[in-house]
């Protein structure tokens, strides 16, 4: 399989002098074509940074990172779509950008609400949608991206334990039918384990790669199965030994 | 770490068995039961419709209290006249001065001059706002710029716009551009004043999701900037139509250009001749074309909360 990301031995440094913070410290991960990687850790981790800079909405300070297409889509905890754009709006906008033509942008948006299950929503505006729902319009936005790698941070943070269970489901569905590369950042284990094909657990302050945990538990999995919850133990006893280091 | 609800779970699960196929070959046929805990869920979440009420009941609950503020504003005003407080020529009964609109507005001379006052305040309104944004637009778009009048168009917007006037009359004698000098001098700070703080506060999250996207330029101001600033730039166009209001009426009592009989010089004529009935009803006139525009903002500012699901319902 060919390697979608590249990150080698990437640093980042905000500030400079006294008052320098180190958040991320010599980091290399290679994400796959097709691969689901779960980036891991607990707060000052230096994970969301990591993703906006593989985003490319901040600069790196040392090292090498590439994106094989340069082409990437974003999701946040909030679905963050246009309130002045209805459903189907806000997933032709990329289209539009690309230079689509209306017709086709049109029929378009509309097979990609339709993966999301959303097909009959497309004249709604956002506001007058869930959390849940909202956040698989910004799924279906960033599919339109056509983008090389999906990059999402904690993006069911704020959704509540049922409807992040069957997003779940929703993701692992989509990832496997489109092909998606996705790298997914989250504080949660379980949901970590549940989604991926990789969990890389950061340490904090500064960020680096403790370990690489491949999952090889059948898919689909369920979130409370006892393979993902044990594995999640395994996972956690790591955490809370990082998180430890911290006390003085 | 785990925020799922064991308990919640356990229970559902004896109902939602997912029976998905396994992983080996790819599924064709597409997971019922999956899309149908999804639709469940958006059902669930989404709630029942909210029942409006009827068209006729909404307007009647919208006008009965302003309704109800002019009958008391009328009878307090009844009941001053009665104390005779003022001799009648100068606090007349409102009987003779809704008497007087009434005569008024039956006059083709009286709508001659509204015309010639809407003409002056759309003109002037219209300058306005093209200043104001492309100021606007040049302000938020070019730091040093920023730094050099940022403060001054918000110190021109707290001027009293009579303070404009005898500057405008010499550079303008008395005529029509003295008081257009003014009345765009009133209301294109708050205009760009409202696209500066649009452009300021369009959301960080936005910005990304746009700069992932790849605008840029143009398409960035086109797609992005603009319409994320537009409730900020619609209240900046509503308190420039009251600047702009206002000054107009100062400018048509200020300076009278010969020949032309807007509101403000029959409002000064009525003065002259201590017509008290007709400088109330000109009061009222001023009063209902302010409001009547006003209600055309609210409303403008309504329908793009509504759009934007910003208003609390």
């Amino acid at each position: 399989m060919s390697t979608v990301v590249r990150i080698d031995d990437v640093s980042k440094q905000y500030g400079s002098g006294s008052n320098a913070l180190l958040a991320l410290d010599h980091i290399s991960l290679d994400v796959a074509k097709g691969e689901f990687v779960c980036l891991l850790g607990a707060s000052g981790c230096g994970k969301s940074t990591l993703l906006s800079l593989v985003a490319g909405l901040d600069k790196i300070t040392s090292g090498t990172l590439d994106i094989d297409g340069r082409h990437v889509a974003l999701m946040f905890q909030e679905a963050a779509l246009f309130p002045w754009l209805s459903v189907a709006g806000n997933v032709e906008l990329p289209l539009k950008l690309q230079g689509m033509g209306r017709a086709d942008r049109k029929k378009r948006a509309l097979e990609l609400l339709e993966i999301v299950r959303l097909g009959g929503f497309g004249d709604k505006r956002p506001h007058e949608l869930s959390g849940g729902m909202r956040q698989r319009v910004a799924l279906a936005r960033a599919l339109a991206q056509n983008a090389d790698v999906l990059l999402m941070d904690e993006p069911f943070g704020a959704l509540d334990a049922m409807t992040r269970d069957i997003l779940h489901d929703e993701l692992e569905r989509i990832w496997r039918e489109q092909e998606l590369t996705v790298l997914f950042v989250t504080h949660n284990v379980r949901e970590a384990v549940r989604l991926g094909d990789r969990v890389v657990l950061l340490s904090s302050r500064p960020g680096r790669v403790i370990e690489d945990f491949k999952i090889d538990h059948p898919r689909p999995r369920r979130i409370d199965s006892p393979e993902v919850s044990g594995q999640a133990a395994e996972i956690t006893d790591r955490l809370r030994a990082e998180v430890a280091r911290h006390a003085n | 770490m785990p925020t799922e609800l064991p308990g919640t779970r356990a229970g559902l699960e004896g109902v939602f068995q997912p029976e998905i196929p396994p992983m080996a070959e790819k599924p064709k046929d597409p997971d019922l039961g999956a899309a149908d805990r999804v639709s469940g869920l958006d059902a669930l979440e989404l709630g029942p419709k909210k029942d409006r009420g009827n068209l006729g009941k909404r307007i009647w609950s919208a006008t009965w209290p302003k309704l109800l503020a002019i009958a008391i504003v009328v009878g307090v005003w009844q009941l001053v006249y009665l104390s005779e407080w003022r001799p009648v020529y100068v606090l007349p009964p409102p009987a003779d001065v809704f008497t007087e609109l009434g005569e008024l507005i039956t006059e083709p001379k009286f709508w001659d001059g509204v015309r010639l006052t809407m003409t002056r305040a759309v003109t002037g309104f219209a300058l306005a706002v093209a200043i104001g944004t492309l100021l606007g637009a040049l302000v938020s778009q070019f730091k040093p710029l920023r730094a050099a009048i940022g403060s001054l168009i918000t110190g021109l917007q707290t001027m009293p716009s009579i303070m404009w006037f005898p500057l405008a009359i010499l550079l303008f004698q008395l005529g029509e551009e003295a008081i257009l000098f003014v009345v765009v001098l009133g209301a294109a700070p708050s205009v760009a004043n409202g696209l500066i703080s649009g452009i300021d506060y369009v959301p960080r999250t936005w910005l990304r999701v746009g700069q992932v996207m790849g605008m840029t330029g143009v398409a960035k101001y086109r797609h992005l900037i603009l319409p994320a600033s537009l409730p900020s730039f619609v209240s900046g166009l509503k308190q420039g139509w009251a600047f702009s209001w206002r000054s107009l009426m100062a400018g048509e009592l200020l300076v009278i250009v010969p020949g032309t009989v807007s509101i403000g010089v029959r409002m000064q004529t009525a003065r002259d001749l201590n017509d008290a009935v007709a400088v109330l009803a000109y009061i009222i006139v001023v009063l209902v074309i302010g409001i009547l525009v006003d209600q055309f903002f609210n409303g403008a500012d309504r329908a793009l909360r509504k759009r934007w699901g910003l208003t609390g319902s």
